[in-house]
């Protein structure tokens, strides 16, 4: 465990002492729940519209695919048409394109950011290398399946796909979300020791909470 | 290039020239000559651009090669300096003094091949690599499928053909 | 205007050189920047220290991108190795394809048809207008200017669309393989070229006016950033980065490769080496190759052979050797280090990204004293593309 994250007594700047365990005081060990569907299906029904037509990407590149991202934004394929935007936080954001292959390095940040990102939230797994390493099956550093270590709802196959298949995969995952089968959120808190389990499997320099929020 | 090895001689003692290119040659030599030889090269003949330093390792004759690539930029030449440094405990002189960007790549061979540069800055850091403790990935003895196949979970469909094998099969069925 | 660090108020050394700071002090706090955060090129993270709103120390932090190709092309052989090098530089993969195919061809002793060469330069400038595109946009975005991505974004998407009728694809085009090419120009590429271009010249002279006679970029940009002339070589610095200090470093007029002996240019220099004069030297640049594509397209043989005579490629043996073959990318100097061992297979392959030396210790360097806003804007102006760093 790293020293900054070790239990110790910290001389404020007003002289005063005081005791901080940052994996206890600065973040929350309470795992994630299954959120439950609205009292009534009409309502549920309403809500998942909501939220497929709002669909606010996480901006993380996490590989090569983040390259497609900027002709998504800009006029000539204009995402934002479709209610898709791009927010810089975690917080703001209910979905995360894993843009490509993921080292070992990454999938640690971005399980971090995943468990940050409030319920309800997708996750798209963007390029061949998500689906079974692509390019990158023999590499040392690269996941194999994104699935094992993040609940995926869509994938979009390529290497790389291009613009336009994006944009087919946002229609698709909202056709998704409006039939209520994207419980991608919900199955992560159900099945919360398995991928638990998987990711501390391959990330061994684990200096993290169970679940940061 | 010639007469710059023939100048070089007089001073050092050194190995083999070979001209790659006319503007690129590598010269080989020993472990101790390479700082004085560096700063000869650096200071008297105007190779200032550190180029690349990086290594190869000869498995098979328990060694690895350090390549230090030089450029000068007046005369549009580049010079390589090759040195062998034995694989057991390989451990090699620091010149991140001389010049302040080989700390990176030192930082990067420490990691990837596990060539230790003593004094050189937050050499034993992590770099590339993130909770690493197998051995060193660059190494030929290291088998990166096999890795992979153990660490990773793998999706099951994947067929993987060798492409001599394959061709093989399917332009002689009949295996003539 | 040399920029002059005030380091009064700042942390004292200690004696072995490092910085004395003492973070339970309260005076100073980490912070870090990337590899989650709008500010940061590409998947890298900064680890700064700052000292209310100025940084004291910045920590460069690799390796998010990193699969292991130098690796994995030792377990390929050589034709197996052409279709994943292009991934490893992901905005201007083609520099990787030219290297790789001309450190191969001089080791296996081949000599690519003249007709290739000529479509291979035009391929290397094509993506050197695309990534400086790129640049500008990330430049006028980290200072706030959102808008110029959006035009440079459109026209780099035409660019894209004159590789994809070239080659195939849009981002990774595989197209330059040892040997020669894989095809000829499509008909009336020329003209549709054409067009492209002056669409682009229209948007760099908008570009222009909105963004580099703006005087909020001009306020923030100018005198900040400034990479020290003495330490261009001893940090390694090559392309416009070193070009903007005067130094007149480009590899296509010191080693010149390819067609570019026949072609009119001179390097694009710069004097005060701050964010303003390289991106500025950038904007020029960019001209400069559209130009130089115009030049290509008029000079090149209409017709030509593809490619040269190469062995079978399953049983393709390249004796023992090594060299080290170099292009002038955008961001200057890429170069291929190859070893062959009389095997099938290459022995090693070392990458020489330009961003390596750049992004890390230079970084580092020029990082204190900067205000923590400006971190995103000197990152971009280095120009780093961090998959080459990490590979």
């Amino acid at each position: 465990m790293k020293e900054e994250l070790e239990k110790r007594i910290i001389k404020g700047p007003d002289g005063l002492e005081f005791e901080v365990e940052p994996l206890r005081d600065y973040y929350c060990e309470a795992p994630p729940t299954v959120m439950p569907a609205a009292y009534s299906k009409i309502v549920e029904d309403l809500f998942n519209w909501a939220r497929s037509e709002s669909i606010w990407i996480l901006g993380f590149g996490t590989g090569c695919g983040a390259i497609e991202m900027r002709p998504l934004m800009t006029p000539r394929f204009d995402a934002y048409r479709f209610g898709v935007q791009w927010r810089p936080t975690p917080r703001q954001s209910n979905l995360f394109i894993i843009s490509g292959y993921l080292s070992v390095k990454t999938l640690k940040r971005v399980i971090r950011s995943y468990e940050q990102m409030q319920n309800p939230k997708y996750v798209i797994g963007l390029g061949s290398c998500t689906i079974n390493g692509g390019m990158y099956w023999d590499s040392y550093n690269t996941i194999k399946r994104l699935d094992q270590y993040l609940p995926v709802d869509l994938y979009i196959a390529g290497c790389m796909p291009r613009p336009e298949a994006l944009l087919a995969g946002f229609a698709d995952l909202k056709k998704l979300i409006r039939s209520g089968k994207a419980e991608g959120a919900n199955e992560y808190a159900e099945k919360f020791e398995w991928y638990k389990a998987n990711q501390k499997r391959v990330i061994n320099d684990w200096d993290m909470p169970d679940y940061n929020w | 290039m010639h007469e710059l090895y023939e100048k070089l001689k007089q001073y050092y003692p050194l190995g083999e020239l070979t001209e790659q290119r006319n503007n690129l040659a590598f010269i080989t030599l020993k472990q101790e000559q390479l700082r004085p030889v560096l700063l000869h090269l650096r200071d008297k003949e105007n190779y200032t651009h550190l180029v690349i330093l990086t290594a190869v390792d000869w498995l098979e004759d328990n060694c690895f090669q350090l390549t230090y690539l030089l450029s000068n930029r007046t005369n549009a030449t580049d010079i390589g300096l090759r040195l062998m440094i034995p694989r057991d405990n390989a451990t090699m002189e620091s010149i991140h003094d001389i010049w302040p960007t080989a700390a990176t790549y030192q930082r990067e061979l420490r990691e990837m091949f596990g060539i230790d540069f003593p004094e050189s800055p937050r050499v034993n850091e992590d770099f590339i690599l993130e909770g690493w403790n197998d051995i060193p990935p660059y190494r030929r003895d290291f088998d990166t499928l096999k890795f992979s196949e153990e660490t990773f979970a793998q999706r099951p469909g994947r067929e993987t053909k060798d492409p001599a094998e394959h061709m093989k099969q399917k332009l002689y069925p009949d295996g003539a | 205007m040399a920029y002059q660090p005030d380091r009064s108020q700042y942390p004292q050394k200690k004696a072995d050189g490092s910085l004395d700071i003492d973070l339970t002090s309260g005076k100073y706090l980490k912070l870090w920047q990337g590899p989650q955060h709008p500010g940061i090129t590409g998947n890298m993270s900064v680890e700064l220290t700052v000292c209310g709103d100025e940084v004291v120390e910045g920590i460069t932090h690799v390796g998010y991108l990193h699969r292991g190709f130098e690796k994995l092309m030792e377990r390929r052989t050589f034709i197996q190795c052409f279709p994943i090098v292009c991934r490893i530089c992901v905005p201007e993969p083609d520099f990787n394809e030219y290297c790789y195919a001309a450190a191969v061809e001089e080791l296996a002793g081949i000599e690519a048809p003249e007709y290739a060469n000529w479509i291979r330069t035009l391929i290397l400038e094509m993506g050197r207008i695309n990534s400086y595109l790129m640049y500008c946009g990330g430049q006028a975005g980290s200072f706030g200017m959102g808008v110029i991505s959006q035009w440079t974004t459109y026209v780099r998407d035409l660019m894209l669309d004159r590789f994809e009728e070239l080659t195939g694809a849009r981002i990774y085009h595989m197209f330059i393989l040892p040997g020669g090419v894989r095809d000829r120009l499509p008909e009336g590429f020329a003209q549709r070229m054409e067009e492209t271009l002056c669409e682009i010249e229209s948007t760099m002279s908008d570009v222009y006016d909105t963004m580099y006679c703006n005087a909020v970029f001009k306020k923030r940009s100018v005198g900040v950033g400034v990479i020290d002339v003495d330490l261009m070589d001893s940090y390694g610095v090559t392309g416009p980065n070193a070009r903007a200090g005067g130094v007149a470093k480009d590899v296509r007029k010191d080693q010149p490769y390819l067609v570019y002996p026949e072609l009119e240019f001179e390097p694009i220099l710069g004097q005060d080496s701050d964010i303003y004069t390289r991106a500025d030297v950038r904007r020029q640049d960019l001209l400069q190759s559209v130009d130089l594509v115009r030049q290509i397209l008029a000079k090149m043989p209409k017709e030509g052979a593809l490619m040269a005579k190469i062995p079978s490629v399953m049983h393709w043996k390249i004796p023992r050797g090594e060299t080290y073959v170099r292009g002038e990318c955008s961001r200057g100097e890429y170069g291929y280090y190859l070893v062959t061992d009389g095997s099938g297979y290459p022995r090693r392959v070392n990458v020489r990204g330009p961003s390596y030396t750049h992004a890390m210790a230079l970084l580092e360097r020029m990082i204190v004293n900067l205000n923590i806003a400006d971190v995103a804007g000197l990152m971009v102006s280095l120009h780093t593309y961090p998959p080459e760093i990490e590979r």
